[in-house]
């Protein structure tokens, strides 16, 4: 029973690398965009995970950092004609640069200010894409981003654009993986567990947060890139409060500080969407029904009600099903 | 734990359901059909799916001897959502013709997304200019009309007939806007007129406040284009501000349509505007079409309406003239472009050499009749093009009209 | 630019501040008393809207409808506060995603019920109109609104400072543990903050009604601004509601006026540095 639950996690986790990476070919074309835009979400969702999972800072403006790089994608690519190569630096870069200048201004604060602060700065990236018309079409938004250019091999079709995400979405889990396995993630939760006990310890504090607040922010731009590719199209949307309270649900549906639990709250939230929506006009008041409950049905997750379940079984021996 | 079991089966049985494709059988004539059916813009998408509906429900839900399916989907008004349930229709609900949508800068991101998915689509209301013009795609078909179209005939009439030298520009700051205002400054200042301020509220604004303050109070009247929400609140406010007093107002068709005249008091009173339609109209057609339409939603229709109503008939014509066979798309492409209506409710619609309509531009004077306001024709301009008296080739010379094109010199 | 325009912009700022204040005072007092983030704020005031409407098709005098909005929000905001509220003291997450969930479902009952057309509730003659000295127009309205707001500041100050109800709250604010030791019921007072916030967001909404409207998407629209302002101003004062909204009033109109392709950048930026200097904002206490 102890190696069950120890396996568990793992072969599921294989199971869907498994079928990530063969069920595609055999999906129809509007599944295929779901899982693409749903992986697209998940890298997202993990790089805010880093931030509430890890260090326990809720941020209300994680939807700046998809902008940002999705609005370098998307200027980049259509009016200069940038390749892939060029819009991806850019774009985590930019996307890394506002959070290293967000990050001074937000640590200083935790909880409901960390909150508040980090709603006020993606405000402000929100109201440039609305109104810097000039630069960012404003309300217009940039049509027309064209898929990535300059790569080995094309990638103009759906499934081989499937694929590039699915890498991107490798590379950013595995990075992401790493860092919260080092040593460095290690003292990020125990900062988040408790944060004067490790300044006793020595630990500078600030500089640990501040470092995890830039890479969730240049990960978020990473996100964003491919976000621009996917949709070909960037607007203000993209930066919209609404959005960063979604990436929020995804990471809490999910179950924070796993990683795995935000990759399944963002697949279950945008196959949800889609899916519900085509059933019913009222989809808003499914979601509002998905934020409620996941606060009260699951507080962790669902990955925090697996692991319970899990645990359960664990401890009780093996019991007859009960009879009907 | 088995109704666990059981919900997690009907997920999954669900999402097998979705991911399987279609049955590709010869069915029902399926219409994909986008509109704001919530947000700001919810009133305007109501006019435009019951135009359709109502078009349809009068021929029997028939078109060519097959049954005929509307999948209505909610864009909110917004580009990207757009983009998500165009793809949606097509891949999912294997539409053979998608039409609707609403802004002309959700047509600019949906071009592209239609030509990948290589479905016809009809855009009634996206009057975003360049599609028909420099940047001229393969599957969208414009039944509606350019955004500037209108307003080359209005510039003309107000510099000439109207008399007006000074005008202020207020319009809302997206591509519609844009063209709206550009047309306008063309031929308004071709006529002797001068563009001296332009002033661009963003798209929803709903407090013009810091916007009115500013208007030259010298000039001899204000353009205002408004859409959606935005128009219901300006012509109130700009009387509150004092302007209606001082300088007359005139604006895009968007305006002062049909869909916001009943929420609007007599501050709209006196405003001239350019459109393709007004409820009245005074033809036998179109007596019959407000008739009826009032009868069924209770209220008078709009342009919106006018434009998808007409757009029913569109899709019946052109698969009448490809036998029915919606499937071979390339056919049922070429039959939508050849596609003319000698007696829709708006007038007679044909599209030109690049696509677009050409129809009658009225200018139009809101009044009270009957305790109503309408949108009195006082003149109306014969088969006017997206390029008015100019040569096409000269034309796609110039850049498409936007916030600086042509430039304000008086501004 | 002339001194009219300084003068009628300062007007539509601080009127548009006066709304403001209306929305997030009840914002902020909810803040700072429970610390919860509510989005449902914005939903409020869209109801708010709703309701006025409704009552008005019946042929009742805006008055009414005012108070009937104030009621039946109040109602709501006590149901939501504690069915699901009162559990999560102390979880922003919690908070932010349960509040979240509740206002897209208000959202789409808003919908289901008064359906997507925008509305404007009819003013009263007496509201109508502008003040005409020299050059300049003050529609009436926006004069009103500033005299709501005044009067709401006021009560509210006395109410805060000189009674014995606002004394018990404001113990309440600064230390529940030590409120409940000398006998003050939290669980009541609490509940009457929240009832107190969700009812001025209501009538914030009644009042922008008869100027921008009552329309889908109000909700989300308004909500922004009602943070920044508590922001600013430092949650739980309402002298910090006060400073932070005639803030955001000016640069918003100012900002639209004279930087359009800024507009929204000097609204929150000068926000976002005002908290790197002082986290809590202007008057809020740690």
């Amino acid at each position: 029973m102890e190696t069950f639950i120890r396996r568990a996690p793992r072969a599921a986790a294989l199971v869907a690398a498994v079928l990530l990476l063969a069920l595609p070919p055999f999906v129809s074309s509007f599944m295929l965009s779901l899982m693409t835009q749903a992986l697209v979400w998940a890298m997202l969702a993990m790089s805010l995970d880093l931030l509430l999972g890890y260090i326990g800072l809720a941020s209300l403006g994680h939807a700046a950092y998809l902008a940002l790089g999705a609005y370098s994608v998307g200027i980049l690519t259509t009016r200069h004609g940038a390749d892939f190569w060029t819009s991806l630096a850019v774009g985590i870069a930019v996307a890394a640069l506002g959070a290293a200048v967000f990050g001074l201004v937000a640590l200083r604060a935790t909880g409901v200010y960390f909150l508040m602060i980090t709603l006020a700065l993606g405000m402000t990236v929100w109201g440039l894409a609305n109104r810097w018309v000039s630069l960012t079409s404003g309300d217009n938004g940039i049509a027309g981003v064209p898929r990535p250019r300059g790569l080995p091999w094309d990638v103009s079709g759906a499934l081989p654009f499937y694929y590039l995400v699915l890498v991107a979405f490798a590379v950013a889990f595995v990075v992401l993986w790493t860092v919260v396995h080092s040593p460095f993630g290690k003292t990020l939760v125990g900062i988040r567990e408790s944060e004067s006990r490790m300044r006793t310890l020595g630990y500078h504090v600030w500089l640990h947060k501040y470092i995890a607040f830039v890479i969730a922010g240049a990960a978020g731009g990473f996100a964003g890139v491919f976000w621009g590719y996917y949709n070909g199209f960037v607007s203000p949307a993209d930066a919209e409060l609404a959005t960063s309270v979604e990436i929020l649900l995804m990471v809490a549906l999910g179950g924070r500080g796993t990683l795995f639990g935000p990759v399944l709250g963002a697949f279950v939230i945008v196959l949800l969407r889609n899916v519900v929506s085509i059933y019913t006009h009222r989809w808003l008041l499914i979601l509002g029904a998905v934020y409620i409950g996941t606060i009260v049905y699951a507080p962790e997750g669902i990955i925090g009600m697996a692991r319970d379940w899990l645990k359960a079984r664990a401890r009780a021996p093996l019991r007859p099903a009960p009879s009907p | 734990m088995a109704r666990k079991l059981s919900v997690t089966a009907l997920v999954l049985l669900v999402l097998v359901a979705v991911a399987l494709p279609a049955d590709a059988q010869k069915g029902p004539i399926k219409i994909g059909f986008l509109a704001p059916v919530t947000g700001g813009a919810a009133q305007v998408g109501k006019d435009m799916v019951n135009g359709l509906m109502m078009w349809l429900e009068e021929h029997g839900n028939q078109i060519a001897g097959r049954k005929v399916e509307v999948i209505v989907e909610d864009t909110q008004g917004q580009p990207n959502i757009a983009l998500t349930k165009v793809a949606k229709l097509v891949e999912s609900d294997k539409v053979h013709v998608l039409a609707g949508g609403l802004f002309a800068h959700v047509g600019y991101a949906l071009a592209p997304r239609v030509d990948q998915l290589g479905v016809p689509m009809l855009y009634p209301v996206m009057a975003a200019d360049d599609l028909t013009q420099r940047k001229p795609t393969k599957w969208v078909v414009r039944n509606g009309w350019t955004s500037s179209q209108p307003n080359h005939p209005f510039g003309e009439y107000v510099a000439k007939t109207l008399g007006y030298k000074k005008v202020v520009t207020v319009a809302i700051d997206y591509s519609f806007g844009w063209e709206q205002v550009g047309g306008f400054q063309k031929t308004f200042e071709e006529n002797g007129g001068q563009i001296v301020q332009k002033l661009w509220p963003p798209l929803g604004t709903t407090d013009f406040a810091p916007y009115l303050s500013q208007i030259k109070r010298d000039a001899d009247a204000v353009f205002a284009l408004m859409v959606a929400q935005s128009a219901l609140r300006f012509p109130r406010q700009y009387q509150d501000a004092g302007l209606k007093a001082r300088l007359p107002l005139l604006g895009g068709g968007t305006t002062f349509d049909e869909f916001v005249l009943p929420s609007l008091g007599d501050e709209a009173l006196g405003a001239y505007s350019a459109l393709m339609y007004s409820a009245a109209l005074d033809t036998p057609i179109n007596k019959k079409f407000v008739e009826t339409y009032r009868k069924k939603y209770g209220k008078v229709p709009s342009y919106y309406s006018e434009v998808c109503y007409t757009t029913g008939r569109w899709i019946n014509d052109a698969a009448r003239a490809v036998g029915g066979d919606v499937e071979n798309r390339e056919s049922f492409l070429a039959a939508l472009r050849k596609v003319e209506v000698p007696d829709a409710p708006r007038g007679p619609v044909k599209l030109d050499a690049h696509g677009n309509p050409v129809q009658n531009i009225y200018i139009r004077k809101v009044e009270k009749k009957g305790g109503e306001l309408w949108n009195t024709v006082i003149h109306t301009y014969p088969a006017v093009g997206q390029f008015w008296k100019y040569k096409p080739e000269e034309f796609l010379k110039q850049p498409v009209y936007d916030r600086n094109y042509p430039p304000c010199k008086a501004c | 630019m002339s001194g009219e325009f300084f003068i009628g912009q300062i007007f539509n700022g601080v009127s548009y501040a006066a709304l403001l204040f209306l929305l997030a005072g009840g914002l902020s007092l909810i803040f700072g008393m429970m610390r919860i983030v509510n989005m449902t704020h914005g939903s409020y005031y869209l109801l708010g809207g709703y309701v006025a409407l409704t009552v008005m098709w019946r042929g009742a005098p805006f008055v009414v409808a005012i108070v009937a909005a104030a009621i039946v929000i109040a109602l709501i905001g006590i149901a939501e506060w504690n069915a699901f509220l009162k559990r999560l003291s102390g979880q922003e997450l919690g908070q932010v995603l349960t509040t979240m969930g509740f206002a897209l479902i208000f959202q789409d009952l808003g919908l289901v019920i008064w359906g997507g057309d925008p509305h404007t509730i009819r003013l009263p003659e007496t509201l109508s109109g502008s003040w005409v000295v020299g050059e300049l127009y003050f529609p009436v309205y926006r004069v009103f609104i500033v005299g709501v707001a005044i009067a709401v500041s006021l009560t509210l100050w006395l109410v805060l400072e000189k009674t014995r109800l606002g004394a018990m709250m404001r113990a309440t604010v600064d230390d529940p543990e030590m409120a409940r030791g000398v006998g003050i019921n939290v669980f009541r007072i609490s509940m009457g903050v929240f009832a107190l916030g969700a009812m001025l967001a209501s009538i914030a909404g009644v009042v922008a009604g008869g100027f921008v409207g009552v329309y889908p998407g109000a909700d989300f629209e308004i909500l922004p601004y009602a943070f920044v302002v508590v922001i600013v101003g430092g949650m739980g004062s309402l002298k910090g509601a006060l400073v932070g909204s005639l803030m955001v009033g000016l640069l918003d109109n100012f900002g639209k006026a004279l930087f359009p392709e800024l507009s929204y950048f000097t609204l929150f930026a000068p926000m976002a540095l005002i908290l790197a200097v002082r986290p809590t904002g202007l008057f809020g206490r740690a």
